[in-house]
């Protein structure tokens, strides 16, 4: 049977092509999720929330970061007062603590970061870069608190966990304004 | 090219602004014949081998299909990603290695191609199995599923021409005195492609998300696992799951096996090697939000979450890439794009922005994606200031350099979209300048 003969019998029977579209449309909107296990989940979800939604069970202190920041972090990054200029590029974590006037400023933790979970939040999933999540949820509380504790942020006798970290008010908490959904008038690109 | 400049067939006297400017259908209407007589053949009526004379590609057999075909070897020391003799002392950065700029002033049309598509990644490229891996779709919804590679291509994807741009394209035109960074260094972080996917709003319509749910969180499977929040509206819009690029499966470089895709949103929005989508009420605040991506603003104040690119535009053919070897007739080409819509109009100024004309605009024009402009100028070997200056559908038009700054400060470092400006001197060199 020619191609054309076959177009024009298939045409003919319209009920019969009725039936193929709805068939389509339903093939189309078919779901092919399977249902995702709490195991799931946990592998693949990590943030921690500024108000202190996940973060984890677990304890850290300020000693116990600085220790864990010399073994860990410090083959990267300069420790309060070291200024390898190398390690400085790569990231500087300490330093400027009041950007009010200083233009050019170093966007560091104490000067810029204006939520405390995000500290945690990153290095538990990045850091070490070589190594992330190499370390114990307590480890991360530590060297979160000497992060913030050498940022000038909190006391040395700090404790960090799931109820004091997001209690943390950070120096720049009113630096940051929305653009979104709209940039606001004042920093609008005026022609 | 006759000394006279009379060219055959061609006006070149149809100003549209000043400095040598010419009407953009020149080129459309006529093209550039070549004056010299076609090579008579010789008469020959010995008994010469006719392949006399031949090149050894045309009288030898060919290599051998490839089962995935490569460029010519004549191309591969030219164009790449990498810039070529570029100062060591940036190549030592621990940055730069994951970095790799697409070639701008190499390439015409509209589509990269996927070897030299940009790329950025902050701790490297994952080498994922895709038999391992899964996007899980969870929180605010009443059924948490999970998606791998064989069940999104169930789906019916959609096929769209796109760009992507880098938030940080063209920062170093925030600095106080112009760079001499080659173009591809300073814009090449921008690409355009056919994306294939499938659009987000099936799958959150399939988990069922709450009426209340404002923001999605999306997780990567990196080392360092990205994250960046996307506002709902945007997920439900034309946001997609992407799996192909420009018809293949996407790169590991571009977030293989499957990526969010975000049309028009900065870059880093874009999450590669996408794992995790959690619905939520609220952003999360990620490194990538708060302490990067951000601009600082004259107030000390920072702009965050500037999602939406604006409209922008650049010359690529002439650039600093290159210089003009002699007086004539060039063709002034780019690129303009915009992350709200479509490309409505681009002029170009070789006068530093006191006249414009406007260039051409190849279609068909696409929203959300790389548009080609041109324009005919004749350089009579002057001093010239090349500036082009596009307009999106919507009315918005890109604004200059010294507009930007004044509204937003020198310290913003990314989301810089001003006019940029070559400037050729007298002798042809070019160099990028402010203007």
């Amino acid at each position: 049977m020619s191609m054309r003969k076959t177009l024009i019998i298939a045409s003919l029977l319209l009920p019969t092509q009725h039936l193929l579209f709805s068939q389509l449309a339903n093939a189309q909107q078919s779901r092919f999720g399977e249902p995702a296990t709490q195991k799931d989940i946990d592998k693949s979800f990590w943030s921690v929330f500024p108000d202190g939604e996940f973060l984890p069970e677990g304890e850290g202190n300020v000693a116990t970061g600085r220790v864990l920041f010399k073994e860990q972090c410090n083959i990267c990054h300069n420790m309060p007062g070291e200024s390898d200029p190398v390690k400085d590029d790569i990231g500087k974590l300490f330093g400027v603590t009041d950007k009010k006037g200083k233009p050019n400023v170093e966007q560091t933790i104490g000067s810029y970061w204006p939520y405390s979970s995000t500290v945690f939040n990153y290095i538990r999933r990045a850091m070490p870069l070589l190594a992330p999540m190499s370390l114990t949820n307590s480890d991360y509380y530590s060297l979160t608190a000497y992060l913030l504790h050498e940022n000038g942020v909190i006391p040395e006798d700090a404790v960090m966990n799931k109820d004091t970290l997001p209690k943390v008010e950070m120096p720049n908490k009113d630096g940051f304004i929305m653009a979104y959904p709209k940039v606001p008038e004042q920093y609008e690109v005026k022609r | 090219m006759s000394k006279d400049k009379k060219l055959p067939g061609i006006d070149t006297t149809d100003h549209v602004a000043k400095g040598g400017l010419l009407n953009r259908r020149l080129f459309l209407t006529s093209s550039i014949a070549s004056t010299a007589a076609l090579a008579t053949a010789s008469a020959a009526y010995g008994e010469d081998i006719i392949g006399e004379g031949q090149d050894d590609w045309t009288i030898y057999p060919g290599t051998d299909a490839l089962e995935y075909s490569d460029r010519s070897r004549f191309e591969v020391e030219n164009v790449k990603r990498f810039i070529p003799n570029f100062p060591q002392k940036f190549l030592d950065l621990r940055l730069t290695k994951y970095v790799a700029r697409t070639p701008l002033d190499h390439l015409l049309g509209t589509i990269t191609p996927n070897g030299l598509h940009f790329e950025r990644s902050h701790q490297g490229i994952p080498d994922i199995d895709p038999d391992k891996h899964f996007l899980v779709i969870h929180g605010m919804v009443k059924n948490p599923l999970k998606y791998d590679i064989d069940a999104l291509e169930n789906y019916t994807t959609v096929s769209r021409h796109h760009y992507l741009e880098c938030s940080g394209n063209s920062q170093v035109l925030f600095q106080e005195t112009p760079t001499d960074q080659p173009i591809q260094q300073i814009h090449g972080l921008v690409s355009g492609t056919e994306w294939t996917g499938v659009l987000l709003s099936t799958l959150l319509d399939e988990c069922g998300i709450s009426p209340d749910a404002k923001w999605i969180i999306a997780e990567g499977a990196d080392n360092g696992m990205m994250t960046r929040s996307i506002p709902i509206d945007k997920a439900l819009d034309d946001t997609m799951i992407a799996i192909r690029q420009n018809g293949e499966r996407i790169r590991p470089s571009q977030g293989y096996p499957m990526r969010l895709y975000t049309p028009g949103y900065e870059g880093n929005t874009s999450v590669k090697w996408l794992r995790s989508l959690y619905v939520s009420d609220r952003p999360v605040m990620s490194a990538q939000e708060t302490a990067k991506y951000t601009d600082m603003m004259p107030d000390n104040k920072a702009l965050q979450f500037s999602l939406e690119q604006d409209v922008k535009s650049i010359i690529t053919r002439p650039s600093n890439a290159m210089s003009l070897k002699k007086k004539g007739l060039y063709e002034i080409t780019g690129l303009a794009w915009s992350g709200k819509g479509k490309i409505s109009r681009v002029e170009v100024s070789v006068d530093g922005g006191q006249t414009w004309g406007d260039a051409a605009l190849e279609g068909p024009i696409h929203t959300k994606m790389l548009t080609r402009f041109r324009i005919p100028w004749m350089w009579e070997g002057g001093s010239a200031i090349l500036q082009s200056r596009a307009y999106d559908e919507f009315g918005r038009i890109q604004p200059t350099r010294k507009e930007l700054i004044d509204a937003r400060g020198r310290n913003a470092f990314y989301h810089f979209h001003a006019v940029q400006s070559w400037g050729v001197s007298p002798n042809g060199e070019i160099k990028n300048v402010y203007a």
